[in-house]
């Protein structure tokens, strides 16, 4: 195994995309948004006085042991049930995101660029060629990932600790679902869009397929507000273990799809 | 994990007995199409040998086939005696493919492009600084060295291309129409740099081009592809010589003997096509008839100035091979 260059590979995709401000934006852009926008909205929601209204029949569907470990006050309640229960699940998307504009950009970019052709012609092997490309998007989806978590909980903790006098976050559930569930899931979400990538003709067609891995955070968390996918602990470790099985099996199709033969013939 | 790096030179392939490349019998088939049909040549040591064809006749398929992109459906390919199929890194390592296609990313500068491609090519880290300096000079982009290669003209992003496939030193290169985008001094250029490769370094060169003149000058062999087959190989000048066509000498005279030169050549049965005031060409004259041509007309008081018999070129075969091919267009 070359690793200087499956190093090279990677270092040079993610050199690449950061001169391209097209598809770092959503790289930024996303991570901001629940890091700054998501803390704010659901401390502006614990300060104002609200008639529930519809959003109490919300309540209902939240699990009642849940319920009753937050504060009375229905404005706090609600806003604790939004930080804690509804943007966590959805915060893979930001993972999900940093993983395929890097993939989408190192695979299908490259074929749509013409230059997948030199980077095949060096003396590299179709695994150290698909491991560069998967190093160059793992790593900093699950940097960017992990600490948009980190500095989301943290924003959480700041805003809500005259109201709370405790952390809010971390939970032992979130801690699962940030260093387990979130990088089994980012894995999964980059196997899918080497496999898309690998066939695609262009970026555009490559982004539109991988996108459907957006849905399973949509679900998780309707799952999540509705009851119905409780994430606990026991939920989480096995919900991420089937992604991690998931995830080997797509990589597996990807490097087939990636083979020399398949991206010039 | 580390790089394994060998250091290859172009003596290597000296020593070895094995053509630097050897295709036998080889087919590719991609679904129904046939791009290439049981194609058989060889490049010697040393050799700059010339892959000459329309679009389409099988020149890129020999590339990414020597180079292990793609496998042959039927026959052998070997560079160096390596199979690039079961040997593709060993191969690679000791080919350097300018395609058709982009090679420099031209969101990075010309020396990350370089730098990049040195670590693809396992070069010891304390090496790469100086080898990727040395080539940057070598094809005139040292003072653009710093900037995006996305801000290059065509000509520069082909030299910087070239400078991305010596990078290695490979023993044997393998240039896809190298010298498409270059302007005339950058084409003269890099037909010395092709002569140097070869001649003074050793190393193989195969040439695709469409350019005949090119190709005359400076290669020691052509095969010619047309359709996926090979229609012609061999050195250009014995190629040209095996030339069935008809012999053409073009003759001048002084106009004011226009006549009597049209009558003598009607006298011969070779009237040959006035090209000008007092200027023919005469078909069916080689140079062994130039005598009895100039007799018959300075016997009829013809003034000639002027009597060249024509050599037949790269270009004349191309065309006529593929005149022959095509049913009437070259």
């Amino acid at each position: 195994m070359n690793g200087d260059a499956v190093r090279a590979i990677a270092r040079r995709d993610l050199t690449a995309v950061a001169r391209d401000k097209g598809v770092l934006a959503p790289m930024l852009i996303v991570p901001l948004v629940f890091v700054v926008v998501f803390p704010a909205l659901a401390f502006g929601i614990s300060q104002v006085s609200v008639d529930l209204g519809d959003f109490a029949r919300i309540l209902e569907l939240v699990p009642r042991p849940v319920l009753d470990a937050l504060p009375a006050d229905p404005s706090v309640r609600l806003a604790l049930v939004f930080a804690s229960y509804v943007v966590p699940p959805l915060m893979l998307v930001v993972p999900l995101v940093v993983a395929q504009v890097i993939a989408t950009d190192a695979v299908a970019g490259e074929r749509e660029r013409g230059t997948i052709e030199g980077l095949l012609l060096a003396p590299v092997t179709d695994t150290e060629v698909l491991l560069g490309k998967l190093l160059g998007a793992w790593v900093p989806a699950l940097v960017v990932g992990l600490a948009s978590s980190l500095a989301y909980g943290a924003a959480l903790d700041v805003l809500f600790w005259s109201t709370l006098h405790h952390l809010l976050l971390p939970t032992g559930s979130w801690l699962l679902m940030v260093l387990w569930f979130g990088p089994a899931f980012s894995a999964a979400a980059l196997g899918l869009t080497v496999l898309v990538s690998a066939q695609a003709r262009s970026v555009q067609a490559a982004s539109q397929v991988a996108g459907v891995a957006v849905l399973p955070v949509i679900l998780v968390t309707v799952g999540q507000l509705t009851g119905l996918l409780l994430l606990t602990g026991w939920v989480v470790l096995l919900a991420g273990l089937a992604l991690w099985c998931l995830a080997g099996w797509l990589t597996v199709l990807g490097a087939r799809a990636l083979r020399r033969e398949n991206q010039v013939a | 994990m580390t790089g394994a790096v060998t250091a290859v030179t172009p003596r290597e392939q000296v020593a070895r007995p094995a053509p630097a490349i050897e295709l036998t019998g080889v087919t590719r088939q991609f679904g129904d199409t046939t791009a290439l049909d049981d194609v058989t040549f060889r490049a010697e040591p040393g050799q700059v040998v010339g892959l000459l064809g329309h679009n389409g006749a099988g020149k890129t398929t020999v590339t990414r086939l020597v180079a292990g992109l793609v496998a042959p459906t039927r026959g052998q390919v070997r560079l160096l005696g390596h199979d690039p199929t079961t040997d593709g890194v060993w191969v690679r390592r000791r080919l350097g493919v300018l395609p058709s296609s982009q090679l420099v990313d031209l969101r990075m500068t010309a020396r990350e492009n370089l730098v990049f491609a040195a670590r693809l090519f396992g070069l010891p880290a304390a090496a790469v600084a100086p080898r990727v300096a040395a080539v940057l000079e070598e094809l005139g982009l040292a003072d653009r060295a710093d900037d995006r290669a996305g801000t290059f003209s065509a000509g520069m992003r082909q030299r910087l291309a070239l400078a991305r496939v010596l990078l290695p030193e490979p023993p044997v290169l393998l240039l896809d129409e190298p010298s498409s985008a270059l302007d005339p001094v950058a084409a003269r250029e890099l037909r010395d740099l092709v002569r140097t490769a070869s001649r003074s370094q050793g190393r193989t060169v195969v040439l695709c081009t469409h350019d005949l003149a090119e190709a005359a000058e400076l290669c020691d062999e052509v095969v010619i592809l047309a359709s996926g087959r090979v229609v012609a190989s061999g050195p250009p000048a014995e190629l040209a010589a095996r030339l069935d066509v008809t012999a053409v000498v073009d003759l001048g005279c002084d106009p004011a003997d226009e006549t009597a030169a049209a009558a003598v050549l009607r006298r011969r049965g070779t009237p040959g096509e006035r090209t000008g005031a007092g200027e023919f060409q005469v078909p069916g004259v080689d140079r062994a008839g130039v005598p009895g041509l100039l007799s018959d007309l300075l016997r009829d008081g013809v003034r000639v100035q002027a009597v060249a018999p024509r050599h037949h070129t790269l270009a004349d075969l191309y065309f006529s091979l593929h005149t022959t091919r095509d049913g009437g267009a070259a």
